[in-house]
């Protein structure tokens, strides 16, 4: 075996070990790479920038612990932003797990910008339908969500009086990693009751959604860390995204390197083939 | 009667339903209001029976110790802890579910989905190979969004973050837009042929 077939042969565990040390050092020596912010991510600041206070702000949180490392941090900057701004933030889910994740960035931001539960925010919790979900809350909030997440009447809480659809919201948010998510907000929210609507996603799955952006279905589109790192910015809160930017950058440095070094070894040893 | 009527109820939902998206007015938003919540609740028993034979199932395979036996206590035992803990004790914030949840489910969670990038860069090492021009169109196009998409590739040129986002914004879209028609379209003929009931594989029992 010569060296070409070495290398394309090579043990996976030594690619394994080095994505893992491009991954872990960057953290731990931060190198501190600048954000540039792109233009979906600025729209969608700067529709939730241009709302009056108070208005109030549907959120969907339709995701998982799974996606938690790149959907969170843009959840958590957009309330925080929604707070900074005095704007009343109504969350609800699509993902039984959406809830509890919505709870710990109501938690970190409720307390920085001193804001109640109830009062300046809510969260409804888990709803099993999708699309129909949406469809009922865009008429008939109350028949979808009698009760908040922790069982008290919507009746009772200051934040929902007078609620009673679509159009006692000036902006909605989704947060998705998949399905039911994005595509069904834009179906309704934004298709037929004509809603200002923006949304945040996993870098893989932002590709999909350029024809709703480009349409003006969506108002603006975080994709992935890196979209929540440039929210970060803007909102001038470095947290998890922030951080993790230098490691995604080395990482995918790495995975080119990865893809044109296997590419050169493949036209190598192609050339010497009889 | 067993067929008949799934039909029939296919049918009158599905008009009705398609109707209301053109006339908005009673009875048809009052159709569609009631089928919602209808939709809902049955969604909920079909998530109960869900998890009943998901339970069924992986006790069965516990208790004939057939391969992989292990993987499904393990999962039995979870699901009992978690369903146990949350019902009995609440899900707020102090309780031993959500402890579980923070502690367990998330990290773990979390790390499935993270072990991506380890079998991405093994993938991109072994099988992205550029042996046509389409292939190699699509290499550079990867290459050119990964590092343009990251802080990174500002610093390997100032105009490639603007490449990438072209990339996005113009030939992906174009192809999403494509597929996203064809969906639709496909989507459209198969309601159609499940609402007039020429497609009846939904109801089961072969022919």
């Amino acid at each position: 075996m010569n060296i070409l077939d070495k290398l394309k042969s090579i043990d996976r565990r030594i690619i394994f070990v080095l994505i893992a040390l491009t991954v872990i050092l960057p953290i731990l020596h931060p190198i501190g790479l600048p954000v540039r912010v792109s233009e979906p991510v600025r729209k969608l600041y700067e529709a939730i920038e241009a709302l009056p206070p108070g208005s109030r702000v549907l959120i969907s949180l339709d995701y998982d612990p799974a996606t938690f490392p790149e959907v969170y941090p843009m959840n958590l900057a957009v309330v925080r932003h929604c707070f900074a701004k005095d704007l009343k933030v109504v969350a609800m889910a699509l993902w039984p797990m959406g809830p509890s994740l919505g709870e710990m960035a109501f938690d970190v931001a409720a307390k920085e910008y001193n804001k109640e539960y109830g009062k300046d925010y809510v969260n409804l919790g888990y709803k099993i339908g999708g699309i129909v979900v949406i469809a009922q809350v865009a008429k008939a909030l109350r028949e979808a969500f009698p009760l908040d997440q922790l069982g008290t009447p919507i009746d009772s809480l200051p934040i929902m009086d007078g609620v009673t659809g679509f159009k006692d919201f000036k902006f909605i948010v989704d947060f998705s990693a998949g399905d039911p998510g994005i595509p069904y907000w834009v179906m309704i929210a934004s298709s037929r009751y004509h809603m200002p609507l923006g949304a945040g996603c996993t870098a893989v799955s932002a590709p999909n959604f350029y024809p709703y952006l480009a349409a003006g279905q969506l108002v603006g589109l975080l994709g992935g860390m890196k979209g929540a790192a440039e929210y970060e910015k803007l909102v001038k809160a470095s947290g998890l995204a922030t951080s993790g930017m230098d490691a995604q950058s080395i990482a995918h440095a790495v995975i080119v390197f990865f893809i044109v070094f296997g590419n050169v070894i493949y036209f190598m040893t192609r050339r010497r083939r009889p | 009667m067993r067929r008949q009527v799934p039909l029939a109820i296919t049918f009158i939902v599905g008009i009705s339903i398609a109707a209301q998206f053109f006339i908005p007015h009673w009875p048809f938003s009052e159709l569609f209001n009631t089928f919602n919540i209808w939709f809902m609740v049955i969604l909920f028993f079909a998530m109960t029976l869900g998890i009943g034979n998901l339970i069924k199932l992986h006790t069965q395979k516990v208790y004939k110790r057939s391969p992989g036996w292990g993987y499904s206590l393990v999962l039995v035992i979870a699901l009992l802890t978690m369903a146990a803990s949350g019902i009995g004790w609440g899900l707020e914030r102090g309780t031993f579910f959500y402890w579980l949840w923070q502690n367990i489910h998330i990290p773990m969670a979390s790390t499935m989905f993270a072990l991506l990038a380890f079998f991405i860069a093994s993938a991109s090492y072994r099988a992205f190979r550029a042996r046509t021009i389409e292939a190699t169109l699509l290499l550079v196009a990867a290459i050119v969004v990964m590092l343009g998409r990251v802080p990174l590739g500002a610093l390997i040129h100032d105009k490639l973050p603007n490449l990438a986002d072209w990339i996005m914004a113009y030939p992906n879209m174009a192809g999403q837009r494509a597929i996203m028609i064809g969906i639709a379209l496909g989507t459209v003929s198969y309601s159609l042929r499940v609402i007039l009931g020429i497609e009846r594989t939904y109801l089961g029992g072969g022919k």
